[in-house]
């Protein structure tokens, strides 16, 4: 039998799946972000190659910002880091288990927050440097 | 522990769900297949996040040209790094557009725009495949 999937909006947000739900939302939420942005990039220097479009300007403008930069580096990171976590549990399917699955996050975490630290350290004083 | 005596039904949702985490693999270790070739082509005190990004998603001449670093884009002109390319584009292209198809699935019942958002999101994985290799190839 199949779950139902009439599941309203509040009710999902009730539903206390901690950090599992969390990460298993983040990780969609980032996925169809970076098809967005890389979607948007090869338009943007399609059209920017060909006819010089001003909306490309503009999106390489955005693209190019340290703010967006710092948005981008967390979503690309966050992805691909949690992406190894689920391959490889999914490799080992003894850590699918409760205790596990939490110490993976805490592990991910322990990578993810060295590596975006340090890319936004760059970012900021780079930043600060140009103006 | 039990062990699973029924094998696994081959369709096309079990295979795309060893794809993407094959492909999710992989494509770490591409990335950093291209910023050690950065780095080994010299490219060391001029990185801003744009540069690392071009070279770990797409090692393409035209595209790391635009970053600050002269002449750095005839060392990617080679037979290896476009094998590269072509890995990162079909590997990275399938794993996007099957994670968009798996989402919007999510979202949508059993309706007529089930099938039609399949197609459209299969042209345009094909169309994206066909546009990067004519970059990669002839451009």
């Amino acid at each position: 039998m199949k779950p139902s999937r009439k599941v309203g909006f509040y009710q999902g947000l009730k539903y206390q799946g901690r950090g599992p739900m969390i990460h298993w939302m983040l990780h969609r939420i980032t996925g169809v972000a970076i098809v967005t942005f890389v979607g948007l990039h090869v338009l943007s220097s399609f059209f920017m190659q060909q006819t010089g479009a001003d909306f490309a300007t503009q999106v390489n403008i955005v693209y190019e910002s340290w703010q967006f930069q710092i948005l981008v580096a967390f979503i690309v990171i966050f992805h691909a880091l949690n992406g190894l976590r689920i391959a490889l549990l999914d490799l080992w399917p003894a850590a699918q288990n409760q205790v596990d699955q939490y110490r993976a996050i805490w592990l991910q975490w322990a990578v993810f927050i060295p590596i975006y630290a340090m890319t936004v350290f760059f970012l900021l004083t780079g930043s600060l440097a140009a103006s | 522990m039990q062990r699973r005596s029924v094998p696994p039904a081959t369709s096309f949702e079990y295979f795309m769900w060893i794809f993407t985490r094959g492909s999710g693999i992989a494509l770490i270790l591409l990335a950093l297949i291209g910023i050690s070739g950065a780095f080994l082509m010299g490219a060391r005190t001029q990185m801003d996040l744009a540069t690392v990004m071009r070279w770990a998603f797409f090692p393409n001449p035209n595209h790391v040209v635009n970053s600050n670093i002269p002449d750095v884009a005839i060392g990617w002109a080679t037979a290896f790094w476009q094998i590269m390319q072509m890995l990162i584009i079909i590997l990275a292209t399938t794993h996007g557009y099957n994670g968009l198809r798996v989402v919007i699935e999510d979202f949508l019942g059993d309706s007529y725009w089930r099938p039609m958002l399949r197609g459209l999101i299969f042209l345009l994985w094909l169309f994206s495949l066909i546009v990067a290799f004519y970059v990669i190839l002839f451009s």
